[in-house]
């Protein structure tokens, strides 16, 4: 950002104070990152809109009501009903939560791992690191939604909870995603003289990895885990859209879009619009926040 | 293999089995598989019990058309948008090239596949007052064209437009280093049009991280067409994937995951090969 006069004077002593407060943290970066707020800001609707789904929606996610199906938008259902009757606003609502609780629980699961194998990796070297570097070649080799479908396939007949089945098809594809980057900044604090220090003093490797290299590629790691939240719930979205994900009756927005979206497409077109406008909304949000936390923590990774 | 509780009869059952190979050890039985797929053969469908080869043979003509149909409709919007937007950078039109992309990656593509039906029918609706939806029966395009396009034309765009996005950027950022070079700087010291420094000199620079986008997204093209065709009902090899997780078909499932990593690693090789074309700097020897 350009460093004009106006803002050397803003920033003077009288306003050092200020700038310890949060909402004076929270003007600059206003200011600074305008689409990074705006997707701030969506992303705090979405988790207040998740968290306290039932204060927020107006019916009912799950009962059919059938004296009430393919309601246009009016002032009781403000977004319509779809064939079975459900208010698409309480859907839509309950469905941030299902996106939400997928998006975040295998970001963090898929990162968290991806960090302590990416450390690892880098930490030992040598023949462990080649054949792990190869393996997540490999796994790397598959598009996300292909290797989450194989995923789906083979973990399908063992786990039975369909919640839980897609963040699993979700969190393994992401894994070898983070490890890379994360093991490109560890080979880096491999060669500073600490971690040299650390061995002298008898530290296990267990130590080293984890108080000693791990906390310092946590902004790489921050970056990962928010780019991976938009397309976590992007994929939820497409699985359950295909039947293979969430299953009827959890409110999914992918799972809104299946089946009547397509059939009423002509007659009630607004069961295919508003789902997919909160998807878009949702993805769109996480990632101009990831954006802009990414140029904040790490200004050399802009260019990737 | 029976559902819970349900009665079987034993003798059936190791029948099926001896079939599918799935008595042999697990290592055995990988050994039939390598040794099938060094020879194109992959095996039986389990679940209509044709030959693999033959069911991915019907469907891979028209999944290869809509692939190279979207890359090219992603080539014709994000070269001009970059450029456009790297050149005007930090004006009102880079902005909006930039939503627009970012719009593009966080849309999902089957929800665009919707929104283009759901426009089509409004459309035809009220300019011809008949609705009229693209046709499901494919035809190859030698045969009758303007039929083929007619139908394939809708997936393309709803697939071109999201892969769009990533080289629109990656056309901007390239595009944008090499405008500060010493040789974009020495062109226009000698007063050449504005139209030739981009085109001639910085464009043709810039291309090489373009070339690698594109060609990377084209491999991933495979993975987004499993939903398009499912939105537009396309008998493809995304739908023929889809369909085998759906009905637990094994031996489907592997032999399509092969094929698409095979073409992902086959177009890899060829993205590099073109890099030696296009820049001679760079020699394989």
């Amino acid at each position: 950002m350009a460093v004009g006069s106006k803002v050397v004077i803003e920033s003077g002593l009288e306003d050092l104070a200020e700038r310890l407060s949060w909402y004076a943290v929270l003007a600059d970066l206003i200011r600074r990152k305008p689409l990074g707020a705006a997707g701030g800001v969506i992303v705090v609707i979405m988790l207040i809109a998740g968290v306290f789904a039932p204060v927020f929606a107006p019916f009912d996610p799950v009962i059919n009501d059938y004296t009430r199906p393919h309601f246009a938008p009016n002032l009781i259902n403000l977004l319509g009903t779809d064939q079975f009757g459900r208010d698409i606003l309480s859907r839509i609502i309950y469905g941030a939560r299902t996106a939400l609780l997928i998006g975040f629980t295998s970001s963090i699961i898929g990162a968290f791992t991806g960090l302590i194998l990416g450390v690892a990796s880098a930490y030992f070297g040598g023949l462990f690191d080649l054949i792990f570097q190869r393996i997540m070649d490999v796994i790397m080799a598959f598009p996300l939604i292909i290797l989450a479908l194989a995923m789906i396939a083979v973990l399908g007949p063992v786990v039975q909870n369909d919640v839980l089945l897609v963040i699993l098809a979700i969190t393994i594809p992401f894994v070898p995603r983070c490890a890379r980057v994360v093991r490109a900044s560890a080979l880096a604090i491999r060669e500073i003289p600490y971690v040299d220090a650390a061995r002298a003093c008898g530290f296990s490797h267990l130590r080293i990895i984890l108080r000693h290299m791990t906390p310092n590629v946590m902004a790489p790691f921050l970056i990962m885990i928010t780019a991976f939240v938009g397309q976590a719930i992007l994929l939820e979205a497409s699985l359950s859209y295909l039947g293979l994900g969430v299953q009827e009756p959890i409110p999914a927005w992918g799972l809104m879009l299946q089946g009547g979206a397509e059939e009423y497409a002509e007659s009630a077109p607004w069961i295919a619009v508003f789902p997919g406008l909160a998807i878009t909304l949702a993805v769109f949000g996480f990632n101009l926040f990831g954006d802009a936390l990414r140029d904040t923590l790490d200004p050399k990774l802009r260019s990737q | 293999m029976a559902g819970d509780g349900g009665y079987f009869d034993q003798s059936a059952l190791d029948t099926c089995r001896t079939n599918l190979g799935i008595d042999q050890p697990i290592l055995v039985q990988f050994g039939n598989f390598i040794w099938g797929l060094l020879r194109f053969d992959f095996g039986l469908s389990m679940w209509s019990g044709q030959p693999i080869a033959y069911e991915i043979g019907l469907r891979f003509e028209l999944s290869l058309q809509v692939a190279i149909m979207a890359t090219l409709i992603s080539v014709l919007i994000s070269i001009p948008l970059g450029t456009i937007s790297a050149v005007k950078q930090d004006t009102w039109v880079d902005y909006v090239v930039r939503t627009f992309s970012i719009a593009g990656i966080a849309m999902p593509s089957f929800w665009l596949g919707i929104l283009i039906i759901l426009g089509l029918l409004i459309f035809t609706q009220s300019w011809f007052g008949e609705a009229w939806m693209p046709p499901i029966q494919y035809v190859p395009i030698w045969e009758d064209p303007w039929y083929n396009m007619s139908m394939l034309i809708w997936p393309a765009i709803a697939t071109g437009y999201r892969y769009s996005a990533v080289a629109t950027r990656m056309t901007r950022s390239a595009l944008l280093e090499v405008l500060r070079e010493d040789y974009v700087r020495t062109a226009r010291a000698k007063g050449l049009l504005e139209k030739i420094i981009i085109n001639r000199h910085a464009l043709k620079n810039a291309m090489l991280p373009v070339v690698t986008v594109i060609g990377i997204e084209f491999a991933f093209l495979m993975g987004g067409l499993v939903v398009t065709e499912q939105v537009f009902n396309l008998n493809g090899l995304g739908k023929l994937f889809v369909e085998s997780v759906t009905n637990n078909d094994y031996n489907l499932t592997q032999a399509l995951v092969m094929v698409v990593v095979t073409v992902f690693v086959f177009v890899n090789l060829v993205i590099d090969l073109f890099y030696a074309w296009l820049d001679p700097r760079i020699r394989y020897t």
